[in-house]
């Protein structure tokens, strides 16, 4: 079974004058394990595709399913539960709580699990020290680089033990050899850990890393692209 | 960690916490000394009012209060008046026999309110003996009577000199006699200087051939707040046999007076929250809506409304309590140092309340109540600006926040 199935997913938005229709049919499927990325310029329907896989939109037509589950059928509460346990969110701002350690925030997720204090700061701790900031697990968000700020993002996303981590352009706010940085750690969670990772982007350094490319232009897949098949990131 | 996040939100922006905190405190600063001294010189008014005649409540005949006759007198003996005065609260009892009588000296003569009172008591309770400014009082010469001052100088009469009493007694009968003028006492409402006649209780039972009855027992406490307890145990003892009346009853003006004042307070207080709750509300507002995209991004994650909402409505408790808590110690110091410090009264106003016999002081109360209750109001009219960001996040749609 695979993890993400779309069926002919279409989301159009009617607030403005002429409905606008953000995604166009799109049928996919993603398998566990993946390192896919969705391309396309701006306005191509990148992050709306990303929330309505999130489950942060709902769709006009078609269907989403996450490991077996309609999730466009979900009621609101339940969908927020549904994110905490099975979606890791990477933000393109990062989106760290201010006023929380770096250490905080990977926990805080685990606490709206209801993982014990014990367990979710031992977790914590094994994040921050696998993204390479097992020195900075008591620093502010504001006292932290950009790039470690999405370090941070990133040890929060997986912190649930979601089943994928949906990361909207993580690399759009950082310099290229930061980027870089993240990239090789996003690529190394995903072989070591076998953690299914979605990006949207326009960055040519993530396309390149990408092992799945699908393209869209005007809310529809131009294409979908499998590339560095057998090739082991590095 | 809920607490953490509400309380280190709550100092993302100090200054604007501290303001919003400072206006909490203020109110509940300015509410509670406003009350305080309202409260404070109601009371004492009351005290001073009482103490001047009436007493908090007296026991009556029935029907006297309509109808001032000796025929409506009780009889009240000493027993019953000591059952009386071990209340709980009451601090003292004091029996009066009032009548109306012609009091003659020379060719002149005038109507005068004759009251027979128990020396010792009735000073306790009302500083006659104070008010002398001639002669001497009734414990050094108990067959002798008080004049006052303005009635003394209708009738020409100087201490020393002997008037006659011409009335009726009880059921009809004649009451006269010849009294000598042992003190002139001054009375600052003129209704009372130029009409009242003190003599001993016995003296006036004599004379009225009331036999031991008295027309009234006046009745003072420790409190006013005590005034509901001492009347409903005073019910109980005295039946329907007699009836009770409160100082609100006997002294209809003072208690309009209270509450026409009281209404103006309150209006001033209601117009202080409502300052207060716009001032609290815009500052709870702008913490929410500034984090609107973080809310979003905290409901995206997998952090349920309701569990926001309780973050946020923590950071509203904790801004109400800092202000209230605060406002209510730094309030309990002030009012504590005025209560025994009071504010004197001074300029034109002062010389009105000693012609009423009450001390031209500002007095303030240090009733738990009123600093509970004030410091309540002010916490829940900041805890209402709550509803702000409930309504808030409970329509916030993550995708539209995170994206502005």
């Amino acid at each position: 079974m695979p993890l993400i199935e779309l069926h002919d997913l279409s989301k159009t938005y009617n607030t403005a004058a002429v409905p606008v229709q953000a995604v166009k049919n799109v049928s996919l499927q993603i398998e566990k394990q993946e390192f896919t990325a969705i391309v396309g310029p701006s306005g191509s329907g990148k992050t709306t595709l990303l929330n309505l896989i999130g489950g942060l939109d709902k769709p006009t037509g078609g269907s989403i399913f996450v490991e077996g589950k309609d999730i466009a059928t979900l009621k609101a509460n339940d969908l927020i539960d549904f994110r905490l346990h099975h979606i890791g969110f990477v933000f393109q701002a990062y989106n760290l709580i201010p006023v929380f350690t770096a250490k905080e925030n990977v926990e805080f997720i685990m606490l709206l699990q209801g993982v014990s204090r014990a367990k979710r700061e031992q977790r914590a701790l094994e994040l921050l020290e696998s993204v390479g900031l097992g020195d900075k697990v008591n620093s502010f968000p504001p006292q932290l680089s950009g790039g470690q700020q999405q370090r941070v993002a990133v040890a929060r996303a997986l912190a649930s033990r979601p089943s994928f981590v949906l990361a909207d352009e993580p690399t759009a706010n950082l310099d290229s050899h930061t980027a870089g940085a993240l990239l090789d750690m996003m690529a190394q969670l995903n072989r070591e850990y076998g953690m299914t990772f979605i990006f949207s982007t326009h960055d040519p350094r993530v396309i390149k890393r990408a092992r799945r490319v699908v393209t869209l232009e005007d809310g529809a897949v131009k294409s979908d692209v499998r590339q560095n098949e057998g090739k082991r990131e590095t | 960690m809920y607490l953490t996040l509400s309380w280190r939100n709550l100092w993302r922006n100090k200054k604007r916490t501290l303001i919003a905190a400072a206006s909490v405190f203020l109110a509940v600063l300015v509410a509670v000394v406003m009350r305080s001294m309202q409260i404070g010189s109601y009371a004492y008014m009351i005290s001073s009012s009482v103490k001047f005649y009436t007493g908090y409540m007296q026991v009556q005949g029935n029907g006297y209060w309509e109808n001032r006759s000796l025929n409506n007198s009780i009889m009240l003996d000493e027993k019953q008046q000591a059952e009386i005065a071990k209340i709980p609260h009451v601090t003292s009892v004091v029996p009066r026999l009032e009548a109306f009588s012609l009091v003659s000296f020379g060719k002149v003569t005038k109507v005068a309110q004759v009251t027979g009172v128990d020396p010792l008591v009735e000073n306790n309770m009302t500083e006659l003996k104070k008010r002398l400014v001639q002669g001497s009082y009734l414990t050094e010469n108990p067959e002798g009577v008080l004049i006052a001052q303005g009635l003394a100088d209708l009738l020409h009469v100087s201490v020393g000199d002997s008037v006659v009493l011409y009335g009726q007694g009880y059921h009809g009968v004649i009451a006269a006699a010849m009294l000598p003028v042992s003190g002139i006492v001054k009375f600052p409402i003129a209704r009372m200087n130029n009409a009242m006649v003190f003599l001993t209780l016995t003296n006036a039972q004599d004379i009225f051939s009331t036999d031991g009855r008295i027309t009234s027992l006046a009745v003072m406490l420790d409190d006013v707040r005590n005034q509901t307890a001492v009347f409903n145990a005073l019910s109980s003892l005295v039946g329907d046999k007699y009836t009770l009346m409160t100082w609100e009853e006997m002294m209809p003006d003072l208690v309009q007076g209270i509450a026409l004042d009281n209404a103006s307070g309150l209006i001033m207080l209601i117009i202080l929250y409502i300052v207060i709750a716009f001032g609290v509300f815009g500052t709870v507002m702008m913490m929410t809506t500034e984090r609107a995209k973080e809310f979003g991004v905290l409901i995206s994650v997998g952090m349920k409304r309701k569990r926001l909402i309780w973050v946020t409505t923590l950071e509203t408790v904790f801004l109400a309590f800092l202000g209230a808590i605060s406002g209510a110690a730094v309030s309990l110091a002030v009012i504590t140092y005025f209560h025994y410090h009071p504010i004197p009264i001074t300029g034109s106003a002062a010389p009105v309340f000693e012609l009423l016999g009450v001390r031209p002081i500002f007095y303030f109360s240090t009733d738990p109540g009123l600093l509970i209750n004030q410091a309540l109001v002010v916490l829940l009219i900041t805890l209402t600006t709550a509803l702000y960001p409930l309504f808030f996040i409970k329509r916030l749609q993550p995708v539209q926040a995170m994206h502005g």
